[in-house]
């Protein structure tokens, strides 16, 4: 979208503003990201650029990884400071986290595809209704969810405990799911179906053979989807678990709550780099599906 | 030579007319598709759709308090105000033995319920129940129910709990959608406005209303030149930029929330890059967290995303011929844009703009977080009531109402983009 060669210098100036207007937005779009970077790697327990950091030629005393020492719980006397708590929580936080994660991802894509696929039938009776519902625990507000959550699963002692927490995330993720999937099942081609069954396949054997090839990219970027959702959520984990289900998420509201604690800048940088990781899986699981779908890449 | 046309049903090969054994087959199909969605539709239904109904229905229900002086209640109903000023004897009479034989922690629940529609139920009862468990211990039944409760406190010769009392005796009621939008209920049972100091949600609701479209705003503002270069760019630099979008899009939200406080507490990046650079001097640090500035900045960051990305998958499909055609047909290019650029990236923008906006008004983390006290939103509080103060029914009609709101921006959403048209990625 080059500017032609005939532009007047108003319009010149037009455009160098508007690119500049966009590099600003980009600019605040992921700074906040990357500057906790190197705070991250502060000698000092206050979240801040210190003058050390600053300094030319760099100050090697200035940075330091005792706070990166201190997430995975080493709590040795060169890591230890007075005004930064010290445990094993955040590596507690990081087990349940995956396993609530990976548990709830799991039940979220087989439900969430198996769901898809009758989704995307043409004889599907009351689509629209039943679309609605599958993807209302997307819509509403997580404050709600949590409040309705936390009176019912109350009633039948599931409120702090692993099962309760699992099961409102697998609520909260199969919406990411099943669109996703649907998404995907769009260019699907039916006569494969109907030629692995006329070539004698059960239902089964087709989806593992011929289905589920096809849609694959589909249902891993939908977990992928589900797991973040799981990984990220926090406002349920707050009502509905209690310290044995600390989560990461739990754990760094405490941290940003309570403690201001470095630690959690640590934690922050870790989660960024997951986020880099799982963003361009989902990116190149998309063009391999348009690819294999035939879908002309725009 | 005439052909005879048959008038006869066509029939397939075991003799079922065809339209039947079509329709037949057509209803093996539905039956296949629903079965393949209905675990998924099941599970849904249990541990979503009814908790948020379970919510709705706490929201008018009164049960617990009915459970614990039913006799009373029935009693109380039978009671003519046009003509005793106080009730009946059997009113007395069957509270005095509710409160006796009551079960403690059932009693203790029902005055914190007493005690929403009127300040002071707590400590009248609970003396009056000492009283009364004295009276049972040593046998002393009195004579006048009515005079001896007066006599353990002259609060119940005073009319106003009484009326107050009338608001508790149906097994639903309104109070706490009328307390969630600072009414209250007087003496008579009219209702009407909060006292003023005890006002607080109507302005928090405009408070949240007003943050909301000023992030839908900002969004729109920022996001649709971002927009518009993303989808003119040609792919190979647009996938690229994509991903300083998509980055904030799938990172934590606790991470983006504790990036801002980072950037602009007092003594963060913003104001020290200020400072370094003369435009302010150490003491006129700008103070841009905790209050509703740092609410702003941050929730636009971080619902930008859901602006940009309906905003660029409409603008990608608008073909680049049409504004040349309009600066073509002589139209400047700032008319060119209005006239006819802008019009086509209605659908975006309205997408965008919902999203975004249905969004904001539920969120709760990171005005919590960033808001200090001045920024909290009507989510805080409903978090408030179900953690500290445990007036689950204000939370529940407060949440009600929220969802209420939620659902007629969706139902207009659902209207201008149609909700199956959710894109992810």
């Amino acid at each position: 979208m080059a500017l032609p060669s005939y532009a007047s210098p108003v319009q010149r100036t037009y455009y160098y503003a508007y690119l500049f207007f966009c590099s600003v937005v980009f600019f605040f779009l992921v700074a906040p990201l990357i500057a906790i970077v190197p705070i991250s790697f502060s000698v000092s327990p206050f979240m801040v650029f210190t003058d050390g950091m600053l300094s030319w030629p760099p100050d090697p005393d200035a940075w330091s990884l005792r706070w990166y020492q201190n997430m995975i719980g080493n709590c040795s006397a060169d890591v230890v400071s007075s005004t930064v708590p010290c445990s094993h929580k955040w590596m507690t936080g990081t087990v349940n986290s995956f396993f609530i994660g990976l548990t709830a991802t799991f039940i979220a894509t087989t439900l969430g595809t198996i769901a898809a696929l009758g989704l995307s039938r043409p004889h599907m009776p009351y689509k629209g209704l039943i679309m609605a519902i599958l993807i209302s625990p997307m819509i509403v507000p997580l404050i709600i969810t949590a409040a309705g959550m936390f009176f019912f699963y109350a009633r039948i002692n599931l409120v702090y405990t692993f099962t309760g927490v699992i099961l409102a995330h697998v609520a909260l993720a199969t919406p990411f799911v099943v669109i996703t999937v649907t998404a995907t099942l769009v260019g699907f081609d039916m006569n494969m179906v109907k030629a692995s069954q006329s070539l004698g396949a059960r239902p089964v054997r087709t989806f593992f053979k011929v289905i589920m090839p096809l849609i694959l990219p589909g249902i891993i970027s939908g977990a992928l989807f589900a797991f973040i959702t799981s990984f990220d959520e926090v406002v349920i984990v707050m009502f509905m678990a209690s310290l044995d289900q600390l989560t990461i998420p739990k754990q760094m509201w405490a941290g940003i709550r309570q403690e201001i604690s470095p630690v959690i800048l640590c934690m922050a940088t870790c989660l960024v780099a997951l986020s880099i990781f799982l963003l361009t899986t989902v990116e190149l699981l998309r063009r391999r599906s348009e690819r294999l779908r035939g879908i002309k890449s725009r | 030579m005439e052909v005879p046309i048959s008038t006869a049903e066509l029939l397939t090969t075991d003799g079922v007319p065809l339209k039947q054994s079509l329709k037949k087959a057509e209803r093996k199909n539905k039956i296949r598709a629903f079965l393949l969605v209905f675990p998924l539709l099941l599970f849904i239904i249990v541990t979503f759709v009814m908790p948020i109904g379970d919510m709705l229905l706490r929201s008018v229900d009164d049960t617990q308090i009915n459970t614990v002086f039913p006799n009373t209640f029935s009693e109380f109903k039978k009671w003519d105000k046009e003509k005793d000023e106080l009730p009946p004897e059997e009113v007395y009479k069957a509270l005095f033995e509710e409160l006796a034989y009551g079960d403690k922690i059932q009693v203790g629940r029902a005055l914190t319920r007493m005690n929403y529609s009127k300040s002071g139920w707590k400590s009248l009862i609970k003396n009056t129940s000492r009283a009364i468990k004295k009276a049972v211990k040593k046998n002393e039944f009195p004579d006048s129910y009515k005079d001896f409760l007066i006599s353990a406190n002259d609060k119940w010769a005073d009319p106003t709990f009484w009326y107050a009392m009338g608001q508790m005796v149906n097994y639903q009621t309104p109070i706490y959608y009328y307390n969630a939008i600072d009414m209250t209920y007087d003496q008579n049972q009219n209702v009407i406005r909060q006292e003023e100091n005890r006002r607080v949600y109507v302005q928090t609701w405009i408070k949240t209303l007003k943050v909301s479209v000023y992030v839908t705003f900002f969004c729109l503002v920022l996001g649709f030149p971002v927009a518009h270069l993303l989808a003119n760019l040609p792919l190979r630099y647009s996938n690229l930029l994509m991903i300083f979008v998509l980055l904030p899009f799938w990172t934590s939200l606790l991470v983006r929330t504790t990036a801002w406080i980072v950037m602009l507490q007092q003594q963060g990046v913003i104001n020290g890059i200020l400072v370094w650079l003369g435009i302010l001097n150490d003491d006129g640090r700008l103070s841009m967290v905790y209050n509703e500035t740092g609410t702003l900045i941050a929730m636009t960051q971080i619902l930008l995303p859901f602006m940009i990305l309906p905003l660029y998958s409409v603008m990608r499909v608008i073909p680049k011929s049409h504004m040349r055609a309009a600066q073509n047909l002589g139209a400047k290019p700032a008319t060119a844009f209005w006239k006819v650029y802008l019009p086509q990236t209605i659908p975006g923008m309205s997408a965008g703009g919902l999203l975004v906006f249905v969004l904001a008004i539920g969120y709760f983390i990171t005005p919590e977080l960033v808001g200090g006290k001045d920024g909290k939103l009507i989510g805080s509080w409903i978090a408030y009531h179900l953690k500290t103060t445990l007036n689950w029914g204000l939370c529940a009609a407060l949440g009600a109402i929220l969802l209420g709101v939620m659902l007629v921006f969706y139902w207009l959403y659902n209207k201008i983009v149609g909700i199956d048209n959710i894109k992810l990625g």
